[in-house]
């Protein structure tokens, strides 16, 4: 135990990492980790319909761990030329919020060694990160909390991605079946869950003009880099106050 | 579709990509603090970028695809669940294109 030398620390209670702690957060999570399962089984589907076959799906699922952004990912696969620059950029682009989730727990990081920092971190997801954060909003100092958070939403998310591309092999002509508008209808449900209020009005009409004129005017996938920072530009500007 | 060695190479660049967005928060917190307007811009990305994804799909391709997409924004207020709100979306489309 390190010696307390400063009224400072004196102030800021100890973050501790214990299995007490990473217990709680499996707990907490359970219920954000059911409705994960969900979409990850509508990921697994889509996911063999784009042409990804399962090994693909277990890496993307379990390496690159950020919904939205393989979604996204999914509904360029299909391009020709097939667009892996496109791809890895959106992703960088869709996924930069994880910055500022990482910069906000930066205070509490602080006492942990590099490494179980940079492995902690791989296991911030927007659910772990908000639990974490809540619990911590609310007293609670132990970070192992993230590591069970993460974990069992990790768990959660690359089994039904699994069990979903697995499950989808009984589709065939998804066209038939109206199944091609399943991206679309996935991305509808997921803005409708970030709607905030009439502050999103005008980012996200600057960013569907802008898509849809970029659409009709450009090759590939350029109306989305266009239209998401149009939109996000006009975002931070008219929220600026 | 790609071959096999290119959509691995995608999905290890979509990883690399996703986990520096995980450090790099944590690892430029100590050098800078993000300005408020940056702040404000990291956070309007991800609504922004998905509204420029479907918004050809629902406002620049046909009728059905405006109503069903209709369908599936007052399923997804109402149920706040993802696979409903396809579920429903997936099957307008479908009756909408029989039907007009």
């Amino acid at each position: 135990m390190q010696q307390v030398s400063t009224l400072k620390e004196l102030e800021e209670k100890q973050v501790v990492f214990t299995r007490k702690g990473l217990l709680r957060g499996m707990r907490r999570t359970i219920p954000l980790a059911i409705s994960g399962f969900t979409v990850g089984l509508v990921f697994g589907v889509l996911a063999r319909q784009a042409g990804l076959n399962t090994l693909e799906v277990f890496l993307m699922s379990a390496l690159v761990f950020a919904g939205a952004s393989q979604f996204i990912a999914l509904s360029l696969w299909v391009l020709v030329p097939f667009p892996a620059l496109t791809i890895i950029f959106t992703t960088l682009i869709v996924n930069l919020r994880h910055m500022l989730m990482g910069a906000s727990l930066r205070p509490w990081l602080s006492q942990f060694s590099r490494a179980k920092v940079l492995a902690l971190l791989y296991l911030m997801v927007d659910e772990s990160w908000a639990l974490t954060i809540g619990d911590f909003t609310e007293g609670g100092r132990d970070m192992a909390f993230l590591l069970g958070s993460g974990l069992v939403m990790l768990f959660a998310w690359v089994s039904s991605s699994v069990i979903g591309h697995i499950a989808g092999s009984a589709i065939t002509n998804p066209a038939q079946w109206g199944l091609d508008f399943a991206f679309t209808a996935v991305f509808l449900a997921l803005l409708t869950g970030m709607w905030k209020g009439k502050s999103n009005l005008l980012p996200w009409a600057v960013a569907a003009v802008v898509a849809v004129i970029s659409y009709r005017l450009l090759p590939g996938a350029w109306y989305i880099v266009l239209g998401g920072l149009a939109g996000s530009v006009t975002g931070a500007i008219s929220n600026a106050k | 579709m790609p071959n096999s060695i290119l959509a691995l190479l995608t999905i290890f660049g979509m990883a690399l990509a996703t986990y520096l967005t995980r450090i790099s928060g944590w690892w430029l917190m100590s050098y800078v603090q993000p300005s408020p307007r940056v702040e404000a811009w990291l956070r309007q990305i991800p609504g922004a970028v998905l509204v420029a994804i479907v918004a050809p799909a629902v406002f620049a391709t046909n009728v059905a695809q405006t109503l069903a997409a209709l369908c599936t924004v007052i399923v997804a207020i109402y149920t706040k669940n993802v696979l409903i709100s396809m579920i429903v979306g997936v099957a307008a489309v479908w009756l909408l294109r029989l039907i007009m």
